[in-house]
């Protein structure tokens, strides 16, 4: 499997790491409820199909990217650099 | 025996070989299978569960039975297939699943058992009594199971891993796939192009066909020749396509030296290659398929294919005299080769249809019913227009029909798609994104339609990516029909063979469905259809065939299982290339490794990396006598420990205190310059991730060391927290672990020593506790920490790496005129255990900081990560594992590290669990072994006895439970 880093270029899946859904950019307020922050730490959708998620360029440049990937088939289809992605 | 004037091996190079310790002779360019059969050597091996003997059936990756051993020097591989293996000069084979001998095998018993070893036997034999399994049932079958056998030494060959990248990559070298790489590689793509035999040509190979009006193999030869010529075209004989993964990436293994009498010790046994393309022409042919007719499974009963390539490829006839069994025109191709060659052939056509003038003699509406002949076959028995038939014959060449060789297009979970034309399963497209079959795989049989397909399917993916389809013209060749007519099974008296490798038969696949295994997933599973080594290439069309039989369906309803990789059996020593001894793991050295090595300091290992664990003196005999002397030299004098190995960061920018206020749980931001502040930090749901300590060496300029274990961590998380919750700031910071070498200096006479080395020395006054300075030793510059994990008045010096070694034998040796000396992981260990200093045996991941009594650090005055949910109700309260200290309070004085605690007078089980000890040492300080632990509400029970309890070591004892604190609990030693 292969992952386009917007800054390396096409490299090797075995250099990315996974962290979790694109949905933990979105830290919540310290006082936004145990609901809110119960929802962003462990609550998620497990879809069978299109997802964002965040992956580490850890043998590489370091990015973090938002990978918008097809769970049914491991196509992704865009890879982001998270920093520049406004959520 | 070897037919004069055929084949394509070199006969003026004659190459001897030795088969189960006997010498034989065949040609350069015979496989081990071919010079067998040269040799008229019919039986070479033993099924799996019957031991029945068992001939060579096929002619390539599809073998089921011939499974050789070769040794090679220390080298033993098992389960070579003696139809791929090339021979070279002194090759030494062995068969398997044979003892004593090949000929007379004592298991064969089995074969008499065979009504009560059915399918689903294991499971019902062995399910009771339950005591039996493990004594009884589990050795006998371990011992019975398994084909061939590993030395289990280690033979020191070289095996390797590689990369490779391509635009399209063409797997197989037949027809298709020369045709494919041909027009490929014209348009201007790069192209490599595999196939798993040591020539190029495939099925052109075996036959006599035409192409272009020569001999096909010549054409192929052409073809290669030209291709390898190209200069972007990379050409891989012996290298076999494993299977197809996401991204456009495909495993290979190529075998690089098992066709070579000498192979250079420079040369890899094997590779594997992980080729990584834009597109995939899949070429990889077609497999014969069997027909179960009873005892289909003696030695000299061949696919008719294989018989044919055995002729034209190697010059070798199967047999005297040869029967062919089929269903289809293509097998009486073997019988008119057969029958130029001079070879007595009559074919047994299953179809009532078949006529046309033959020079030979057809009986059509014939099925062969038996055969004789244990240790090789003798003759066929056949049913023709009511009556049957037996006549003399040493060889029956059987053919079921063509299976497309559809596996690679089923490793992503593809389905493959029935063909009522072909009676066969044919690729599903869009299987395996980017890969595309092309010719016999395709299902498409004739030579002149193979070849106009690959080139029309190449010029799609060379438009696809981007380039100009090629103009070309499809050389003239064969264009014959596919006529198949659906044969599976001959139904007669004795067993049927369907998977010759596990010894599957018709009846099992019955009795399975009979037993309500009606779905071909739990028929494969309850008759090990297919599960073998060859995993079924040319039985499991036909088992599934006889199930949607038995079951009263069709075969696109009854369905197939999935192919999973690799295509063929990989070697895990090529899999696992590199990675035999020091490669499993590198190893990270110390600058001061070499010193510590010198004074014959054992190594622990940290992670990856290396230090030194204690430094012996003469007259120690243990470990212990040898950390107690470091330890009181420590609080006595001064000692010197390389701590290099805690990640440090390097944190810059004019928002880096703003970054570390969010990621420290206490404020950084408020800390003056030249000041060092111990940090902790936590996960975002409020547990500790790392403590350290952070300095601020500018305004803007801040250094902050990890843990050794947590340094890739803090590092990924700081990324995480800066590109992904707070781009907005400003900063940038870097790994600099490696750049520093950095060393304790602790004990009383500490600054003393590092007054001997500094190019300035230092009062009390220069640089108080937590305090930093930039230093120089002898002109190189470097810096001054004052902290302490010792509790000890202490300093911490960093210089550039390079520097590393000659600082720490400058210490060292300077040490020693101080009474002090180093010290390593065992004193470190203690002296921290004995200051009630926290690692990470007590930041398991479960725990917080108000379990460490280290709520306090969480300011109150801003947001950090891990805040919000480490005041969950859960997190705090006196159900928690509190950090407290432990002394022995009774008889037994040991304490044991991972053992639990019980509150006196309560039963030791689970449920009264009290916690855990996470850290012992013997403090020579204090004269007592101490310990750390994680006790439930533990901070309010200090004072209480506790009972410890190891089950591992069965050691009890009664504990005082007290403050972590063990030693100079005030800190007055820090600031001395």
């Amino acid at each position: 499997m292969r992952m386009n880093c917007p800054i390396c270029g096409t490299r090797d899946a075995r250099e990315f790491s996974y962290l979790g859904h694109a949905n933990l950019r979105n830290r919540p307020d310290p006082d936004a409820g145990d609901v809110v922050w119960d929802e962003y730490l462990h609550n998620r959708d497990n879809i069978a199909g299109v997802v964002e998620d965040l992956w580490s360029h850890d043998y590489g440049c370091s990015a973090w990217l938002v990978v918008t990937r097809n769970t049914q088939n491991h196509g992704i289809i865009s890879t982001r650099l998270a920093k520049e992605d406004a959520s | 025996m070897r037919v004069e004037g055929k084949g394509r091996i070199d006969r003026s190079t004659p190459l001897t070989f030795q088969f189960d310790g006997r010498s034989f002779t065949g040609f350069a360019g015979d496989t081990v299978a071919s010079a067998l059969l040269a040799n008229d050597e019919r039986l070479v091996g033993r099924s799996f569960k019957y031991h029945r003997p068992r001939g060579i059936v096929t002619q390539g990756a599809e073998e089921p039975n011939a499974l050789v051993t070769i040794k090679r020097g220390l080298a033993q591989t098992p389960n070579v297939r003696a139809t791929t293996q090339p021979l070279y000069n002194g090759l030494v084979a062995h068969s398997q699943n044979a003892f004593p001998s090949l000929k007379f095998d004592a298991m064969a018993i089995n074969d008499r058992l065979s009504a009560f070893l059915g399918a689903g036997f294991y499971y019902k034999t062995f399910m009771w009594p339950r005591a039996l399994w493990e004594r009884v049932y589990e050795p006998f079958i371990r011992r019975a199971a398994g084909l061939g056998a590993l030395d289990h030494t280690y033979d020191g060959e070289r095996y390797e891993k590689a990369n490779c990248h391509c635009d399209v990559l063409v797997i197989g070298g037949g027809p298709a796939g020369l045709m494919a790489a041909h027009v490929a590689a014209l348009s201007g793509l790069d192209v490599i192009i595999a196939d798993d035999a040591v020539r190029f040509g495939g099925r052109l190979l075996n036959d006599q066909a035409q192409i272009d009006g020569k001999c096909g193999a010549q054409w192929a030869v052409q073809m290669i020749e030209q291709l390898g010529q190209m200069p972007n075209v990379t050409v891989m004989p012996r290298t076999t396509v494993t299977g197809a993964y996401d991204g456009g990436v495909y495993g290979a293994l190529q075998r690089q030296s098992d066709h070579l009498a000498e192979p250079s010790s420079d040369l890899p046994v094997e590779t594997f290659w992980r080729i990584a393309c834009d597109r995939a022409i899949l070429c990889a042919g077609a497999l014969e398929r069997h027909i179960a007719f009873p005892d289909n499974d003696r030695p000299g009963v061949m696919m008719a294919g294989a018989v044919r390539g055995y002729l034209n490829q190697y010059g070798v006839a199967a047999g005297q005299k040869t029967i062919v069994f089929a269903n289809n025109d293509d097998a009486h191709k073997t019988a008119h080769d057969l029958h130029t060659a001079g070879i007595d052939v009559t074919v047994l056509d299953t179809r009532e249809n078949r006529k046309g003038t033959t020079p030979f003699s057809v009986i059509a509406g014939a099925e062969v019913i038996g055969t004789s002949g244990r240790l090789g076959l003798k003759s066929v028995t056949f049913r023709h227009e009511g009556k049957t038939k037996t006549v003399g014959c040493d060889c029956l060449a059987v053919s079921g029909g063509w299976n497309p060789t559809v596996h690679l297009t089923c490793h992503m979970n593809g389905r493959p798609t029935w063909n009522d034309e072909i009676s066969s399963f044919v690729p599903t497209p869009n299987s395996v994104p980017g890969l595309i079959a092309a010719g016999a795989a395709n299902g498409t049989f004739s030579t002149s339609k193979i070849l106009g397909e690959a080139a029309s399917i190449a010029n799609q993916v060379v438009s696809e990516l981007g380039k100009s389809p090629v103009a070309i013209d499809i050389p003239d060749a064969e264009d014959e029909p596919t006529i198949v007519s659906p044969k599976w099974e001959v139904h007669g008296i004795g067993r049927a063979w369907l998977d010759f490798q596990n010894d599957v038969t018709t009846k099992d696949v019955r009795q399975a469905a009979q037993e309500n295994f009606r779905s071909v997933e739990h028929m494969k599973r309850y008759t090990t259809q297919g599960m073998a080594t060859d995993q079924g290439k040319s039985s499991n069309v036909l088992a599934l065939a006889v199930l949607a039989d038995a079951t009263g369906r069709g075969i696109p309803q009854t369905g197939t299982t999935t192919f999973r990789p690799p295509y063929t059996p990989v070697s895990l020593t090529a899999l696992g290339a590199g990675a035999h001894g020091m490669g499993f793991a590198p190893q990270r050295k110390l600058t001061s490794h070499q010193t510590s090595q010198d004074l014959q300091a054992p190594n622990i290992e940290a992670g990856l990396w290396y230090r030194p664990s204690y430094y012996p003196q003469n007259g120690e005999r243990t470990w212990r006598d040898s950390c107690d002397r470091e330890v009181a030299m420590v609080r006595n004098a001064v000692g010197v420990c390389d701590v290099s190995t805690l990640g440090k960061i390097d944190v810059k920018g004019p928002d880096a205190a703003a970054f570390l206020d969010f990621v420290y749980t206490n404020k950084m931001s408020t800390l003056g310059e030249g000041r060092v502040r111990y940090g902790l930090m936590l996960r975002e749901d409020g547990f500790v991730m790392d403590d350290g300590t952070c300095a601020r060496l500018g305004p803007n300029h801040f250094l902050m060391t990890t843990t050794t274990a947590a340094a890739g961590q803090v590092m990924r998380h700081l990324e995480f927290v800066h590109q992904c919750l707070r781009p907005d700031f400003d900063l940038s910071f870097s790994s600099v672990t490696e750049h520093w070498a950095q060393f304790a200096v602790a004990g009383p006479s500490s600054r003393d020593l590092l007054n001997c080395i500094l190019d300035r020395s230092i009062g009390d006054k220069d640089l108080k506790y937590m305090g930093c300075m930039d230093i120089a030793v002898a002109g190189v510059a470097g810096r001054l920490f004052r902290i302490s994990f010792s509790g000890e008045h202490a300093y911490e010096i960093a210089v550039p790496a390079r520097f590393g070694a000659s600082l720490f034998d400058l210490l060292l040796e300077q040490a020693d005129r101080l009474k002090g000396g180093p010290y390593g992981l065992e004193a470190l260990n203690v002296l921290r255990i004995e200051k009630g200093f926290i690692t990470h045996a007590e930041i398991d991941g479960r725990v917080t900081a108000n379990d460490l009594g280290l709520a306090r650090m969480i300011s109150d005055e801003k947001d950090c990560i891990g805040k919000t949910m480490s005041n969950r109700p859960g997190l705090n309260g006196p159900h928690r594992l509190q950090l407290v200290g432990l002394k022995p309070a009774g008889a037994v004085k040991q304490i044991v590290a991972g053992a639990h605690m019980f509150t006196e007078g309560d039963a030791i089980n689970r449920v009264n669990d009290q916690g855990h000890i996470s850290s012992v040492g013997y403090s020579p300080t204090l004269e007592v072994n101490l310990g750390l632990g994680m006790l439930k509400n533990g901070r309010a029970r200090i004072g209480e006895i506790v009972n410890m309890v190891d089950h591992l070591s069965g050691v009890r004892a009664a504990l005082e439970v007290c403050d972590p604190v063990f030693f100079d609990p005030e800190g007055g030693r820090l600031r001395g």
